[in-house]
């Protein structure tokens, strides 16, 4: 590859990096969103008892972890909305550098902000007594998290080259987006009724939160093993770049 | 040797042609301005020739590459400042400029003096740490042109780069362009709808209208074709008069209009007292006369019939939905 390819990629991230860490408002309420759940919804299903699950918030950590990067990737994809109604995009569109570059560097930007908002929830998390495995584990929640990241940017980058303005993406986080995070097992587990469970294979999200319930959490029951959910995170996470490079490509201005 | 060449070049959006079989060639090193009101087609044709676009029929050559085929070889000998702002707000003016230049592939030195360079050129040395958002419109523009030529482009495209601008501004910027296209022997493509725009800054124009270009050539061949002086005038019975001055030779061409007359002649002081004469011995009344050298406006009155004003009226009404502009008119 050339090194006006690695510039490019390298430009791109680092706009998303000062983009972020200038936009004080993204900065705090993309924390402090994440830990309202955690606070809010840990204390009220504390009282109620789950099938399988002995401690409620070792079993939320790992859901807003993934909530967290969840959003924060599909706002990076899809703030190239954004980047379309500022006309900045032409700018990147008619530079003489491959696409897919442009995608590598935006998704890297955008997977480097949300990693570093899950770790400061691990963090809290940690704070607040949530028991985790060891380091083999850490290392592959750290994979999970990259995984959830590019799989999110590249369905953003989907949503945005589909899209003419805003509206849309909001009937998309309430429509789909929301329904599919609670049938996740972010928040609860879905083992218990036996449609849900059904619904919940088909349900991408579901495999990333419990792969990183799985290697995260030490002594907790998933649905499947981690691995299994790693593949099949991986093969969705593959697609979706593809799909995210595939109609960028193809963006017009 | 042609820099820019097209070949039937078309742009369908749905059952609207907003460029429509169009064929013409810039040479290397002139400044060439399409001239045209809103909607004419002059942005569509640059986001073509800039590969933003895919024509719908019809090729172009750009630095002697394909559009379609060598995207991205054309990609990399164009510098492109858009109609509409294409800044990062959310960075500073200098940062804007870094980005590009990596983006470029200039070395760490040569951008280091480069972006001194043209910074220096537009005036925003001082501004240079500001974010893009607090700058004014004329800030930003400049900031675009500087952008657009700092990796040394051997074809420069600029759509309407004073839109929006002060007299002041235009003025600097007009000179700046000059000076890029004498010093660095840019090839400069401009989109404008200001007469005195191109009648300043190009060698040749290019008249576009509804998709299509009306005639192309250079800027005192145009005014030629219209008479080496324009007599204006309005009187009480126009129809009349004008039916009677069809029969003199001396009168290279007669366009009528609603409240006045414009004939292009030669030795345009002789021609007044003949043609009040003439008034005279029709018991016709001359209200006002007068006579100056034809600018770009009677040419463009001349090949589309109206005035730009006139035109961009029409156009509007004409072009489906109203675009969103980013920048104030
Ligand atoms: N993306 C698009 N989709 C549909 N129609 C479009 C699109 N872009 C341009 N048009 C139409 O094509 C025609 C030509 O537009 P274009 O922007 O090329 O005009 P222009 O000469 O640049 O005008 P202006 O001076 O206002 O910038 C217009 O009628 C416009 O409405
Ligand atoms: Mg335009």
């Amino acid at each position: 590859m050339k090194s006006v390819e690695f510039q490019a990629i390298y430009i791109m991230w680092l706009r998303q990096m000062k983009r972020f860490v200038r936009s004080k408002s993204r900065l705090v309420s993309s924390i402090v969103k994440p830990l309202f759940f955690l606070f809010i919804i840990g204390s009220g299903f504390r009282v109620a008892t789950f099938e399988g699950v002995d401690d409620y918030l070792s079993f939320l950590a790992p859901g807003i972890i993934a909530m967290a990067i969840l959003f924060s990737s599909m706002f990076t994809g899809i703030s190239v909305l954004w980047d379309k109604q500022f006309g900045f995009l032409q700018e990147v569109l008619v530079a003489p550098v491959s696409r897919f570059s442009i995608i590598i560097g935006r998704t890297l930007g955008g997977a480097t902000v949300a990693l570093i908002q899950g770790f400061i929830i691990l963090l809290i998390a940690l704070g607040l007594g949530v028991k985790i495995s060891g380091v083999f584990g850490l290392l592959l929640t750290f994979v999970f998290m990259i995984l959830i990241a590019f799989t999110a940017v590249g369905f953003g980058l989907v949503l945005a080259s589909k899209m003419e303005d805003f509206q849309g993406f909001q009937l998309i986080m309430n429509l789909l987006i929301m329904p599919l995070l609670f049938l996740s097992s972010a928040f609860f587990p879905v083992t218990a009724n036996p449609t849900m469970k059904t619904i919940s294979s088909f349900n991408p999200l579901f495999y990333r939160v419990d792969g990183l319930r799985g290697s995260l959490i030490i002594d907790t029951a998933t649905v499947n093993p981690p691995l299994l959910d790693l593949l099949v995170v991986l093969v969705v996470c593959i697609i979706m770049m593809g799909l995210g490079s595939y109609f960028f490509s193809k963006s017009e201005v | 040797m042609d820099i820019i060449k097209t070949n039937n070049l078309t742009k369908n959006f749905d059952d609207l042609t907003a460029v429509d079989t169009i064929s013409f060639s810039v040479k290397k090193g002139e400044i060439f301005g399409f001239l045209g009101p809103n909607g004419a087609g002059k942005t569509t044709t640059i986001k073509m020739l800039t590969t933003l676009l895919h024509p719908t029929k019809g090729s172009a050559e750009v630095a002697g590459f394909d559009i379609i085929g060598a995207r991205d070889k054309v990609r990399r000998n164009i510098g492109v400042v858009f109609q509409e702002p294409a800044l990062d707000i959310e960075l500073t003016g200098r940062e804007n400029l870094e980005y590009h230049a990596r983006m470029y592939g200039l070395s760490r030195d040569k951008r280091k003096t480069r972006i001194e360079d043209v910074l220096n050129l537009v005036d925003l040395e001082d501004k240079k740490n500001v974010l893009v958002k607090n700058y004014s419109g004329g800030m930003k523009r400049r900031l675009e042109i500087a952008r657009g030529l700092m990796h040394y482009p051997t074809v420069l495209f600029l759509d309407e780069p004073t839109l929006g601008l002060d007299a002041q501004t235009r003025r600097a910027i007009w000179n700046y362009i000059g000076k890029m296209n004498k010093e660095e022997g840019t090839t400069i493509f401009l989109t404008t709808h200001y007469m005195d725009e191109a009648d300043f800054l190009c060698d040749r124009i290019g008249i576009i209208d509804h998709g299509s270009i009306l005639v192309i050539d250079s800027v005192t061949n145009l005014k030629n074709s219209v008479g080496n002086d324009v007599i204006t005038l309005s009187c009480s019975d126009m129809v009349k008069l004008v039916k009677r001055l069809e029969e003199e030779s001396w009168i290279s061409n007669i366009e009528q209009h609603d409240s006045f007359v414009t004939l292009g002649v030669e030795k345009g002081e002789e021609k007044i007292p003949v043609i009040i004469e003439i008034a005279q011995s029709l018991n016709i009344r001359i209200k006002s006369i007068s006579v100056r050298k034809p600018t770009l406006d009677d040419v463009f009155l001349h090949f589309t019939g109206r005035t730009m004003r006139d035109q961009e009226a029409t156009n509007t009404t004409r072009s489906a939905p109203p675009r969103f502009h980013g920048r104030m008119r």
